[in-house]
């Protein structure tokens, strides 16, 4: 944000404002760090130039929650850096209004030798807030990093989650009018990823201006009202967040990637179960397509072996990519008792009839558990997956069946 | 009631491909000041977190030197300068505020990697605080000069001390410009903080501290004639170290045939002011060329570390 001017003419919509930016960056086959090589390799390095960015022009609106999708390497963090000022574009302006904040790594500016107390002003002073306005918030950000109790030691005994949640605590806090955020809401376990979502909520409930950087989807889909998608340094679509999630797989297909998922590591067995999975499926979507649509039938199966004639609950869980759980059943619920599975080859099949899920990836778990006991037999964690594609509009989480009733004409009323 | 919103808005920031100009980006450091106290108390504090002495480290090591060149050239060698820690001190505190102020600054860019990499911010502000942070020591050990003064009796030219100030800030700037220039070029070549230590070396036994200025002054002279000794005050240290010892350490303070190596000391303001506005020519010229470089180079620092 090198040269600081007080813009005349103020446009109050237009928080983000990143007109025709270009970044080169040159490159040495190898790069040559001391004067030396530099000296040596002065006539025979081949210096070539990368494009991390090309023409990049788009807007933030003040209020908005922009969504930034890319694969890796398609300039989404040399974009960040450029909006948030720390490495100049080679060709082009970024501007934007109001006060800024990033949350790009947190931490970054934390002395391990300082106490959370001293590093929460430092960093306060690095983005660019007097010790006044820290101390007035001071308490809330300990209180939301739950530090209290530490507040004063040395932030090297930290845990690195300790770590993480001051300085999102610190980040978050100082309400900022823009704020960035370049994949953090991936890191962290799933309370305090909870506990982030809930403040950029808050954040989007106050009108604070939001720059998404994410290679989910999901997010994308759960946060923003508006995204972009980058592919090799060019913007590629810049718009509704279902067409842009849309345009960023087809990128990633051309590109021969997986849209990336989760994967959990398989929970040990233990060897006594009487009862185990053989098999979990999902019935592949109709009509030859590689994503659901709601309305469709979704059927989620199970085998299992039982040495003798085992009582068995079986569980499912579905969960959306950011975590929210969507689908709680077993089935106790299902058919108000508890079924005995007997030898081997027994199936359960869970059928969502009208499976009303919009857009997203969903994850998949099912447990087999004694009945009356906390002990499970068997679990599928999130092995499965299925996609949901809508192709439309998309109007929330669920697919509903909406009709608006007026008593107004739709016509518009002659002007008086 | 857009207006009045409108009002409130900080001011629009801009990031384009043409380095800032001087004037926006003395006005951005300005709005960082609190940044920059807090960086120069962080680095006074971690300095010395977890010794016991805590600071007092800092007033230590002017004490030793005072005490060990006192005894070893007052007691044990017999040299014929008399109180030659005193004199010592009062060039080396002078010339220890330039040198150790530009070591830190120098490196001060690349041992704050992660921060210039995630958070913009003047970044100018990291060589000043290094250089912030030395002078705050420099004032400390300032207080075992005094103390020396007064151990030994010995009184500063109370009429010239006021040159103290004068002499303090041409150090600064010559200081600030050449960290800001090392600082930037550092990122690209790390050779540069090595070479810094020899530069400094060399530096220093150019500078008369050690030795007494009249041996560099009368070598000119009797080389070249009276009006060479001018090319001393081609090392811009020369003229703001000659000038401490001048007032602070003040030959008038001993007899006649001990002030016979100060000859050339003994000199009016004007020739003092003389010297160090040539100093201060150095400065704005490092100054210039420092900011200069520093801000083309910024384009690219959160890449190169």
């Amino acid at each position: 944000m090198q040269p600081k001017s007080r813009s005349s003419v103020p446009s109050s919509t237009v928080a983000i404002e990143v007109s025709d930016v270009s970044k080169t960056f040159r490159k040495h086959s190898e790069p040559a760090k001391t004067l030396k090589e530099r000296l040596l390799t002065l006539r025979s390095s081949t210096v070539e130039d990368f494009h991390a960015l090309r023409d990049v022009d788009f807007e933030v609106l003040s209020g908005e929650t922009f969504g930034i999708l890319g694969h890796n390497g398609s300039g989404k963090s040399t974009l960040l850096k450029c909006v948030a000022g720390t490495i100049r574009p080679s060709q082009g302006v970024v501007r934007v209004r109001g006060r800024l904040s990033a949350l790009l790594e947190l931490g970054a500016g934390f002395h391990p030798d300082l106490t959370g107390r001293e590093n929460v002003y430092l960093n306060g002073s690095i983005l660019g807030f007097s010790r006044v306005g820290i101390d007035r918030i001071f308490d809330d950000i300990v209180a939301f990093a739950g530090l209290e109790d530490f507040i004063d030691t040395q932030v090297k005994h930290y845990s690195s989650g300790m770590y993480a949640r001051l300085g999102f605590a610190v980040a978050v806090n100082l309400e900022p009018d823009v704020l960035l955020i370049d994949e953090v809401l991936a890191v962290g376990d799933e309370a305090f990823q909870r506990k982030c979502i809930e403040r950029v909520r808050g954040f989007q409930a106050d009108g604070r201006t939001i720059c998404l950087v994410t290679h989910s989807p999901e997010q994308v889909r759960g946060l923003c009202d508006r995204a972009m998608v980058l592919d090799h340094g060019r913007l590629i679509y810049v718009g509704d967040v279902s067409e842009a999630i849309a345009t960023y797989r087809q990128s990633l297909a051309e590109q021969g990637e997986e849209i990336p998922g989760e994967e959990v590591d398989r929970i040990e067995l233990v060897d006594d179960s009487p009862v185990r999975f053989t098999d979990v499926w999902i019935d592949p979507p109709p009509d030859g397509r590689s994503a659901f649509e709601p309305g469709d039938r979704v059927t989620i199966g199970t085998r299992f072996d039982a040495q003798g004639v085992v009582p068995v609950r079986g569980h499912l869980w579905v969960h959306s990519h950011d975590g929210t759980l969507m689908v709680n059943v077993s089935t106790l619920d299902l058919i108000g008792t508890d079924v005995y599975a007997s030898g081997p080859g027994g199936e359960l099949k869970f059928v969502i009839e009208n499976m009303p899920f919009t857009d997203g990836h969903y994850l998949v778990t099912m447990v087999l558990q004694a009945p009356a006991e906390t002990r499970e037999y068997d679990r599928n964690e999130q092995q499965l997956t299925f996609e949901v594609f809508t192709g439309g509009a998309v109007h929330g989480p669920v697919k509903l069946d909406l009709r608006l009733d007026t008593n107004i004409t739709t016509p518009a009323p002659t002007a008086i | 009631m857009t207006a009045v919103h409108q009002q409130d808005l900080p001011p629009l920031l801009e990031n384009g491909n043409r380095p800032p100009d001087l004037v926006s980006r003395v006005r951005d450091i300005w709005n960082y000041r609190e940044l920059l106290v807090n960086l120069v108390r962080r680095e006074l504090k971690v300095r010395y977190k977890d010794s016991i002495l805590g600071f007092l480290w800092t007033l230590l090591n002017p004490l030793l030197y005072l005490a060990v060149f006192s005894v070893v050239f007052g007691v044990i060698l017999r040299a014929n300068v008399p109180r030659y820690g005193l004199l010592l001190l009062s060039g080396l505190l002078a010339f220890n505020l330039f040198s150790v102020g530009l070591s830190g600054a120098t490196v001060s860019i690349t041992g704050n990697g992660p921060l210039v990499q995630k958070v913009w911010f003047p970044r100018e502000i990291l060589p000043l605080a290094a250089i912030g942070a030395n002078l705050i020591t420099f004032c400390f050990q300032l207080l075992i000069l005094m103390f020396g003064l007064a151990v030994f009796r010995q009184a500063p030219e109370w009429g010239m001390l006021w040159l103290v100030i004068p002499a303090l800030i041409v150090t600064l700037m010559i200081g600030t410009g050449l960290g800001l220039l090392l600082s930037a070029i550092n990122v690209h070549f790390r050779d540069v903080q090595h070479f810094l230590e020899l530069g400094l070396l060399t530096w220093f036994w150019f500078t008369p501290i050690v030795y007494v200025y009249n041996f560099v002054g009368q070598a000119l002279i009797d080389r070249w004639g009276p009006s060479a000794e001018r090319f001393a005050m081609l090392n811009p240290m020369t003229p703001v170290v000659t000038t401490f010892q001048r007032v602070v350490y003040n030959p008038t303070n001993f007899g006649p045939e001990q002030q016979a190596d100060f000859t050339l000391l003994l000199r009016p303001t004007s020739w003092y002011l003389q010297n160090l506005a040539i100093s201060a020519v150095f400065g704005v010229v490092f100054l210039y060329l420092g900011f200069k470089v520093f801000t083309r180079l910024e384009a690219n620092l959160g890449e190169e570390l």
